[in-house]
């Protein structure tokens, strides 16, 4: 019989390009320190340390999680360490749920992290075998191609990269935490921005960011009464990076975890009944191809959500009201501040960016070449 | 291949003390529930509480532990035969890794080093070159501090490069030697009948060997592409450049490569292309052996013609 799980506290760093003033285990514990006072818990209330990032060739450090056992509070008690490329703050959260789900704890801590200004990503992620062309240009190069093939999939007119960049650089404005906080961006000035990878421009592009995020999880019996964001399904879904008859656009690992998601919560229209979503968007056109690979939109029609308003707050369906990952991209957090938001929206603790009235909210992560796909749906009641 | 990076690696307040100490010639450590850790901790390990209290300690101290490197690797504190150590030093609790440069037979357990310092100090592990025996002459000792600068080291460089050799499968071999002939060559799933270029040797679908080799032509279509603006650390084609997608003709899955011999902002998906080969003789076991493609000059390909490629 699977416990509930609940998320009872969320805490970020303030993400930038670099935070020269903290170590790894100094980030990290900015935002722990932050996600056990929102808890209210103690270290001696922790049972198990999970931990997640991306890539170690991001800092040039192998298995970090050793090093930083002890100054993240695992001494003494089991840490694992989870690896799922970008998605692996969503995968490193549903790793904690499942921990108290099976009722081998009560309290778990997730933490991931990245701290990009170390090294280079696009250096990173262009180091290719050397029999491949030496062709590569980070995520950027890989993902421009597959934005060019959902627009000539869909239709859908230019002008909506740019205009989920303008709504989440305006989102991020009213989040304290964010990278980028631009509330007087507009349209033209992002059509106006450098074309880095024809056909994504600079401002329709993900920062690099230094930044942590940490949720602490309970089981129902050690809610006792605090403000909680229950855990209502959890999804993680693989297919390989490249196959013949891949479809980029619209991978079927995503589609296949959201449908097992959607049916795990009980949830038969994902448009009506969720209230607000925070989906992994490190370049503005993802927006509307993860609205159709998740359910929401028919293939092809994702666009016309974002077009008429309905993705912003205020809408039917406010995407990202944190400015999301195109506001801050702290790459192994960036999953894990995806599923925290979304709990902090159910939990009524989202403060300016908060969605009136949200109940039911998804978090949504993806990472490696469209490759692994994690999903959460937490809501406010149990 | 080669692979590395210069990281810069932010400190934090703990262990920017204890490299800005290194540069003056100081070795602090964390003191936390009456022990000295050297290096400082960040965290105290029981009160889990961030370090308050460091406090500078010898650059004298005791062997607790070491091994031989009897054959020193590129990179490490020397190039000479020397002991790996730990050694407690005097005012701490814990041992601190280090290099000590002393004679096999000289080396036990108990014996009394102290720091030899580098001439050139710039916050780093390795402003300590080793540690050498006490009745060893000891020029570093009366080392002027004031001749060093002492700002704060909130960052320390660390160069990490890696040297691999590169083992090719079987089906990766045949396509580079292939590649050597101006051949290029794929190989078909006997499941799915799919044709994978460059072979895999597995189907990534069926999961069975792929065992059937295909020579395929060097024309193709691309399916999509982008157009790289951007320069970056490492990258070995100076932009912009158009990255393809490019799908041979009676493959069924596309490969990457450059496109050249048009304007960058005449490319479009269904154009058909052909492979340009650098000059015979400068053909090795590559797929640079193809220098590029050029648009082949046909009529487009239809759109549902690899309209599942995408």
């Amino acid at each position: 019989m699977k416990q509930q799980a609940a998320v009872i506290g969320v805490g970020q760093t303030h993400h930038a390009t670099k935070r020269a003033d903290v170590s790894m285990a100094g980030l990290c514990r900015e935002a722990i320190d932050r996600a056990m006072r929102d808890a209210d818990v103690g270290w001696a209330d922790i049972d198990a340390v999970v931990l997640g990032k991306a890539p170690d060739l991001f800092e040039g450090v192998m298995m970090p999680e050793l090093y930083m056992a002890e100054s993240i509070g695992a001494a003494g008690k089991p840490l694992l360490r989870v690896h799922t490329a970008g998605s692996v703050g969503g995968a490193t959260g549903i790793v904690a749920a499942s921990l108290i789900q099976s009722g081998v704890h009560s309290r778990v801590l997730a933490v991931a992290f990245e701290k990009q200004s170390e090294s280079n990503a696009m250096w990173a992620l262009s180091i290719r075998p050397p029999f491949e062309m030496p062709l590569g240009a980070g995520a950027g190069g890989y993902f421009a191609p597959h934005i060019r093939a959902y627009i000539r999939r869909s239709g859908a007119p230019v002008h909506i990269g740019a205009m989920v960049a303008v709504k989440d650089r305006r989102n991020g404005a009213l989040n304290e935490y964010a990278h980028l906080r631009q509330p007087d961006i507009t349209l033209e000035s992002v059509q106006a921005s450098p074309m880095l990878w024809d056909p994504v421009r600079y401002d329709e592009t993900c920062p690099s960011s230094d930044g942590a995020c940490a949720i602490v999880l309970a089981s129902a019996d050690a809610v006792q009464g605090r403000t909680a964001a229950w855990v209502k399904a959890t999804a993680m879904r693989t297919e390989p990076t490249m196959f013949s008859g891949k479809d980029h656009v619209n991978p079927r690992a995503g589609r296949e975890a959201a449908e097992a998601l959607w049916r795990q919560a009980g949830i038969t229209d994902p448009l009506a009944q969720i209230d607000t979503a925070e989906i992994y968007v490190p370049f503005s056109w993802y927006e509307p191809m993860w609205l159709e690979n998740l359910g929401f939109a028919e293939p092809g029609h994702g666009w016309r959500l974002t077009e008429v308003g309905d993705t912003a707050i205020g809408g039917s369906l406010p995407i990202n009201p944190s400015g999301g990952v195109m506001c801050s991209n702290p790459i192994g957090a960036s999953g894990l501040l995806r599923f925290g938001e979304a709990a902090m929206q159910v939990m009524g603790r989202a403060g300016e960016h908060q969605v009136e009235g949200a109940r039911n909210a998804l978090g949504h992560a993806y990472g490696g070449g469209s490759q692994y796909f994690s999903m959460w749906v937490v809501s406010s009641e149990r | 291949m080669e692979v590395g990076f210069d990281y810069t690696r932010s400190l934090g307040p703990t262990l920017s003390a204890f490299m800005t100490g290194l540069v003056g010639g100081r070795i602090l450590g964390s003191r936390s529930g009456g022990q000295v850790h050297v290096p400082p901790l960040e965290y105290d390990p029981v009160t889990l509480q961030p370090t308050a209290e460091l406090v500078e300690v010898s650059d004298v101290g005791t062997v607790v532990s070491w091994s031989w490197m009897a054959q020193p690797l590129p990179g490490q504190p020397l190039s000479t035969p020397f002991a790996w150590a730990l050694i407690r030093l005097d005012g701490a609790d814990t041992p601190l890794l280090h290099a000590i440069d002393a004679p096999l037979e000289s080396m036990h357990t108990g014996m009394r080093v102290q720091a030899h310092w580098a001439d050139s100090r710039v916050g780093s592990i390795r402003d300590i070159a080793c540690f050498l025996r006490v009745d060893h002459e000891l020029t570093a000792m009366f080392d002027d501090v004031s001749a060093h600068q002492l700002h704060d080291q909130s960052m320390t460089v660390t160069p990490i490069h890696l040297s691999y050799t590169h083992t090719a499968s079987p089906e990766e071999s045949r396509y580079l030697r292939a590649l050597a002939e101006g051949r290029i060559i794929g190989q078909r799933c006997p499941m799915c009948r799919k044709v994978y270029v460059p072979p895999r040797g597995a189907c990534p679908t069926d999961g069975v060997p792929t065992t059937d080799d295909v020579e395929l032509p060097d024309v193709g279509t691309i399916t999509t592409f982008c157009i790289v603006n951007v320069p970056f650390p490492g990258q070995r084609t100076k932009p912009p450049y158009v990255h393809a997608a490019v799908l041979l003709d009676g493959a069924d899955i596309p490969f990457s490569h450059l496109v050249l011999g048009c304007p960058a902002s005449d490319v479009r998906m269904g154009m058909r292309v052909r492979a340009v080969w650098k000059p015979r003789e400068q053909w090795t076991t590559s797929p640079q052996n193809i220098d590029h493609f050029e648009p082949a000059g046909e009529p487009d390909a239809d759109y549902e013609t690899y309209a599942e490629h995408l």
